[in-house]
C-alpha cells in the first residue's frame, strides 16, 4: 500500500510529496494518538469517525453532479432554475449539504468558458463532486489559475480561441461553483441516464469537457 | 494575515500534475484525519477560525505539507489551543460526543453562511463600479491580495453572509451584503492578459468602496 503511492514520481519538486515509510509510520502514529486522545476524552466516537469516512469516500462524488448537468441538458426548464438559483435545483435532486450551502451553477457555451478554484485554500462543492482532487488544492492549481488560466487549462488539453472569454471564478466565501459543461455533439438521441455517464469531474470544475474521459 | 496560503497570481510552482485514476485517500491515515476534522468541527469554533489555524502554520511548513498533514497539523493545534486535555471533565471521559445522527445531519443540512440579521441592505447594484479597498488586516480575512486596490464590476448579490474577519477572531459575525465582483484579467494582471477574460470573486462589503468616473 505504502508503495502504490508512489508509482508516479512527480517530476514537479512542489508535488514531489513523496513518504518515506518512516515518516508515514510517523504520521499514523499522530493520527493514532489523536484519535486516541479524542475517543477516550469522550468528544467522538469511533463509530461516528466510520460513518464519515464511508459518506465521503463511497455516498458524495461527481456522480451526484453529473445528475444534475445530465437533468439540464434534457429539461429547459429545470436548466433555467438551476442557473436562477442552484442550491434549490440541487435539492431537488436530492443533494446538499455541507460545502453546497449556497450553490451557483455557471454555464459554459461557444463564446464563454467558466473555471473554478479556490486560491486561498480549497474550497469546493462537496455534494455534488465529493472531495477534491489534490491537484486542485495544491500550490500550481491555486496560483496559476488566477493570473494565467489558459495556460492551465491547455496542461488539461483544452485550447480556446482568443474570442472566447475564459472566466476564472475564484470562491472565496461560502458560495459553491459548479459548471454547467457544453452538451456533447452527436448526443441528441441519448437519455439522461446516457448523458449522465458524459459528465466527469473536470468538466464540471471547467478543466474539462463533457464526453472526454 | 498575508501568508504563502493567499497564492492567487503566483507563477513559480510548476505544472499542474493530475494523478489518473486518484483515489480519494492515498492511505488510510488521511480517512481518519478527514473523519476527525468533520466531526469534531463543532468544539473548534466556526470555519472561518479553523481556516485561520492553516494559514498561521509556518510558510515552510505549509508548503511542504501535504494536503492532509496539514489538516493533520491544525487538528493537533486546536486540540492544544482548546486546552481540551487540561479540562477536568474531558480528562475524566466525560465529554459528550456528537452522535452519528446528529453528524449525518450536520452533512446533510450542511450550516449555512447566509444570515438574517445584521446588514441586509445592500450598499451597491449589479453594474456598480467598486474597488477592493487596500486593507492588511492582521488576522483572517478572504480578501486575496490579488484584487486590492484594483477596480471591478458588482456581477451578483449574493445576499447577507457571516464576515469571515470577525468571526475567525471572535469578534461576532457581523453580517453584511456579500457580492460576486468581476474584474478584468487586464485590470488586475496588466495589458499582456487577454483582453476579453474575467475573473469573478466573492467580497463582503466591507471589502469595497465606490469606484468614481
Amino acid at each position: 500500500m505504502a508503495d502504490q503511492r508512489h508509482h508516479e514520481a512527480s517530476h514537479n519538486p512542489y508535488l514531489e510529496k513523496r513518504r518515506t515509510e518512516v515518516e508515514t509510520s510517523a504520521l499514523e502514529e499522530r493520527v493514532r494518538r489523536l484519535e486516541e486522545a479524542l475517543t477516550s476524552w469522550g468528544l467522538v466516537s469511533k463509530e461516528t469517525l466510520d460513518r464519515v469516512v464511508e459518506i465521503y469516500e463511497n455516498d458524495l462524488g461527481p456522480l451526484n453532479g453529473a445528475k444534475v448537468i445530465a437533468r439540464a441538458w434534457v429539461d429547459e426548464s429545470y436548466r433555467k432554475r438551476l442557473l436562477e438559483d442552484a442550491t434549490e435545483a440541487i435539492r431537488e435532486l436530492g443533494f446538499g449539504g455541507l460545502q453546497g450551502e449556497h450553490m451557483v451553477v455557471v454555464e459554459n457555451t461557444l463564446t464563454v468558458h467558466n473555471v473554478v478554484c479556490c486560491t486561498l485554500c480549497s474550497c469546493y462543492p462537496w455534494p455534488v463532486l465529493g472531495l477534491p482532487p489534490t491537484w486542485y488544492k495544491d500550490p500550481p492549481y491555486r496560483s496559476r489559475i488566477a493570473i494565467d488560466p489558459r495556460s492551465v487549462l491547455r496542461e488539461f488539453g483544452l485550447e480556446f480561441e482568443p474570442a472566447v472569454e475564459v472566466r476564472v471564478w475564484d470562491s472565496s466565501s461560502e458560495i459553491r461553483y459548479l459548471v454547467l459543461p457544453e452538451r456533447p455533439e452527436g448526443t441528441e438521441d441519448f437519455d439522461e441516464e446516457s448523458l449522465a455517464k458524459l459528465v466527469t469531474r473536470d468538466s464540471m470544475i471547467g478543466v474539462g469537457k463533457a464526453g472526454e474521459p | 494575515m498575508n501568508s504563502v496560503h493567499d497564492m492567487g497570481g503566483m507563477t513559480c510552482f510548476g505544472p499542474v500534475e493530475p494523478e489518473g485514476d486518484e483515489p480519494v485517500f492515498h492511505d488510510e491515515w488521511e480517512r481518519r484525519v478527514l473523519a476527525l476534522t468533520i466531526a469534531t468541527s463543532g468544539l473548534f469554533g466556526p470555519l472561518d477560525k479553523r481556516r485561520h489555524v492553516l494559514e498561521k502554520l509556518d510558510p515552510l511548513e505549509y508548503l511542504s505539507c501535504t494536503y492532509y498533514e496539514r489538516w493533520l497539523g491544525r487538528l493537533e493545534r486546536s486540540v492544544e489551543q482548546e486546552g481540551l486535555a487540561g479540562k477536568a471533565e474531558v480528562a475524566q471521559g466525560l465529554g459528550t460526543p456528537i452522535s452519528t445522527g446528529t453528524l449525518e445531519s450536520v452533512i446533510r443540512e450542511g450550516r449555512p453562511a447566509s444570515r438574517t440579521t445584521g446588514r441586509q441592505e445592500a450598499r451597491f447594484s449589479v453594474g456598480d463600479r467598486v474597488r477592493a479597498r487596500k486593507l492588511n488586516p492582521p488576522g483572517h480575512t478572504r480578501l486575496v491580495q490579488y484584487v486590492r486596490g484594483r477596480s471591478g464590476v458588482i456581477a451578483r448579490l449574493h445576499g447577507t453572509h457571516s464576515f469571515p474577519d470577525t468571526t475567525a477572531h471572535d469578534e461576532g459575525e457581523n453580517p453584511q451584503p456579500l457580492y460576486s465582483v468581476r474584474f478584468t484579467a487586464q485590470k488586475l494582471w496588466g495589458p499582456a492578459a487577454p483582453a476579453g477574460d474575467q475573473l469573478f470573486i466573492d467580497l463582503w462589503e466591507d471589502y469595497l468602496e465606490p469606484q468614481h468616473g
